[in-house]
């Protein structure tokens, strides 16, 4: 799960870590009293959406007066921000950060990841901040440091040090308040179950301090379950629409824009079935997990989500059944058929626990527009045959 | 011969008693495996599938001998039962639980590891070794014993890829399901060394997808010490780009993770890569034909 950035700093700021004040606001006349509270004389106007590079897009800006404050307001809300995070649609802004202008002296990246390799957080940081830190990777990544922190022993000493002298902070003060900053930063880490926390811009003031000029936070979901703050902080105008309510059933569904609609039991056999799909000519119009616990309603569910996207021509039901019943799914089949008008070719190979009851129910049922696949090669044929109207 | 378990293995299940414990294992009973009692807090001393019940594993391990854990407690607990399963004694905890939060894993395994503990999963399939001794969930049915290895992230690409071996006409040494978390335990790197020594095993199938770069671990390890053949299947040729907010995850490995880049490492350490998994039977059947 992602949040905005002005919850980002919210978090931050319970933590102590340094930000410039700033107040969220949702409308015009409270963008205009949020900088009259602030008081200036610098504000930056930011477009709050979950997705990076909205300096680029136009959805950053600074105003020198409370008069530009409201102008860059009213361009902004309501704008639909296309970045390079976003879609080719962008996303719509509807919450606005009005924040303080900084003294900026120097810029820095500053991130804390789970390092996949070592198992354990890495704080990742460069000199090169406000840039696209994946650019700096690829072009230059001496200028990357990484200081990986074992949570057994937790933030010492040595880590800041490794930090500060990586990042060529030579200055005592500043040394100690990046050292401060990191420690901080990591404790909001370790202590919120975070996936990922990233600060691009981390600034130096002219007086030395550090202060987080954007923030993003994203979560381990498995975690959010002890976490009710966190979880309240979910924006579900910033998800997929269709996601969210497949996620209500228990199902995983990702929308893709070929023609051929999906429905397999688990992520990794989803993925194989798409990849077949294409390799045989067609296109995958989703990717859809029915999960461990699929019955007829999922099953009936996820056809209604698959058959919502105009593009579909066919659809390919996947079935290894393991904990998964082919019988449950046969009946979910049936009950789609009812429930929804399935008006396209609808291939089905189920293999597994109960396959010959379910070959059974589906035989009897008798659906005038049911195709059966053998296996996965068959199924797959078939399936982009069908799409393809043959 | 075999990996990692087989018909003497003695197994105890933490999570006995509960709906999804139970289930699995009595079906694994049914399979053969030695599931010689089971691991409840305050029902010890009870009696559950006519095997014994204990409120602790150090209590399971000192009675019944039991050298394997299969983890079926609900996902907040799991990282406290890997450790509790360590600190008894177990050699290899089979963790079957979906949504363990990761940072109890990365904890739970470091100390595993302290205490020389194997762990396999979260949130895999188990382990099989066809015929003799089933820990997990997968449908036991279609693992017909043979001499073909495999290692797979995904549980029904593992089921996929052993039905199409048994259609062949071969059949599976030991499967093991490796699950796709962030944190795993075993992984390829540990487990294609235990199958290259394994006479049983004479071909190994290597099921990856997307993400993390353990797959490029492996072909490193497959060029310089596997003399086996190997086929390979990775999942998510067609996934489109994470959504996620950056992509810190990926600089901080150093590697995108893409199924092309996993590919064309295996392709290059010698690995036959199927670009669909209904090639793997084929691709078996070649690489058998050409030993």
């Amino acid at each position: 799960m992602n949040i905005h950035e002005y919850q980002a700093k919210q978090i931050f700021a319970k933590y102590g870590v340094p930000t410039p004040k700033g107040i969220m606001v949702e409308s015009v006349p409270a963008a205009v009293k949020a900088a009259e509270e602030l008081g200036g004389p610098i504000w930056v106007v930011k477009a709050q959406i979950h997705a990076g590079g909205r300096g680029l897009g136009g959805g950053v800006k600074l105003a020198k007066s409370i008069e530009e404050v409201k102008e860059l307001s009213e361009e902004i809300l309501g704008m639909t921000l296309v970045t390079h995070q976003t879609d080719a649609n962008g996303k719509l802004v509807q919450k606005l950060y009005i924040e303080d202008g900084a003294d900026i002296k120097a810029e820095y990246y500053l991130s804390v990841v789970l390092d996949r390799k070592l198992e354990m957080p890495s704080i990742v940081a460069s000199t090169e901040g406000g840039m696209n830190i994946e650019d700096v990777a690829e072009n230059t990544p001496e200028k990357i440091i990484k200081v990986p922190v074992d949570p057994a022993i937790g933030f010492q000493g040595f880590h800041g040090r490794e930090l500060a002298f990586g990042l060529g902070i030579t200055d005592k003060t500043e040394q100690k308040n990046i050292i401060n900053f990191a420690k901080k930063l990591f404790k909001v880490y370790t202590e919120n179950d975070a996936e990922m926390i990233e600060i691009n811009p981390l600034i130096r003031t002219g007086e030395g301090t550090f202060l987080a000029l954007d923030g993003k936070m994203g979560f381990d979901n498995s975690a959010l379950g002890r976490h009710p703050d966190i979880e309240a902080m979910r924006d579900l105008s910033e998800e997929d629409a269709d996601e969210v309510e497949a996620a209500k059933y228990g199902l995983s569904y990702v929308a893709l824009d070929g023609e051929i609609g999906c429905m397999v039991n688990g992520a990794g056999l989803a993925m194989g079935t798409m990849d077949t799909i294409n390799h045989m000519g067609g296109t995958p119009a989703n990717f859809l997990d029915v999960g461990g616990s699929a019955n007829a309603e999922t099953v009936a569910k996820g056809f209604e989500i698959i058959l919502k996207n105009p593009n579909v021509k066919a659809i390919f039901v996947n079935i290894f059944g393991g904990i998964v019943r082919c019988d449950r799914i046969a009946n979910g089949i049936i009950e789609a058929t009812k429930i929804t008008d399935v008006n396209v070719p609808v291939i089905v190979r189920l293999d597994g626990t109960n396959a010959p009851e379910a070959s059974e129910i589906l035989n009897k049922a008798n659906i005038s527009n049911l195709i059966v696949g053998t296996d996965l090669a068959d199924g797959a044929a078939k399936a982009v045959a069908a799409a393809k109207g043959n | 011969m075999s990996i990692l378990v087989n018909k003497d293995t003695k197994v105890i299940v933490q999570g006995f008693t509960g709906k999804e414990g139970s289930f699995h294992a009595e079906q694994c009973l049914a399979y053969g495996t030695q599931i010689v009692g089971g691991v409840t807090p305050n029902k010890g001393g009870q009696t559950h599938l006519d095997k014994p019940v204990f409120n602790t594993v150090a209590d399971a391990v000192k009675t019944t001998g039991a050298t394997v854990s299969m983890i079926f407690v609900p996902p907040a607990f799991v990282g406290d039962a890997v450790m509790e399963a360590a600190e008894a004694g177990i050699e290899l905890a089979v963790i079957i639980t979906e949504g363990a939060p990761v940072k109890d894993m990365q904890m739970a395994k470091a100390h595993a590891t302290k205490h020389g503990m194997k762990t396999l999963g979260p949130n895999c399939p188990g382990v099989i070794t066809a015929e003799e001794c089933k820990i997990g969930i997968m449908p036991g049915m279609i693992f017909k014993k043979g001499n073909v290895g495999l290692i797979s992230k995904s549980g029904t690409l593992t089921y996929e890829g052993a039905n199409q071996v048994c259609k062949e006409g071969f059949g599976i040494s030991t499967a093991v399901g490796i699950g796709g978390d962030p944190i795993i335990g075993l992984s390829y790197l540990q487990l294609l060394p235990m199958f290259e020594a394994d006479p049983e095993t004479e071909c190994i199938v290597m099921i990856g997808e997307i993400g993390g770069d353990l797959e490029i671990q492996a072909a490193a390890y497959i060029k310089e010490h596997i003399t086996k053949p190997v086929v390979a299947f990775i999942a998510g040729q067609t996934a489109p780009k994470g959504k996620t907010m950056g992509h810190a995850g990926a600089i901080v490995s150093g590697s995108a993770g893409t199924a092309a880049e996993k590919m064309a490492a295996l392709e290059a350490a010698g690995a036959t890569v199927v670009v669909s998994p209904a090639e793997i039977g084929q691709a078996v059947t070649k690489a058998m034909a050409k030993k």
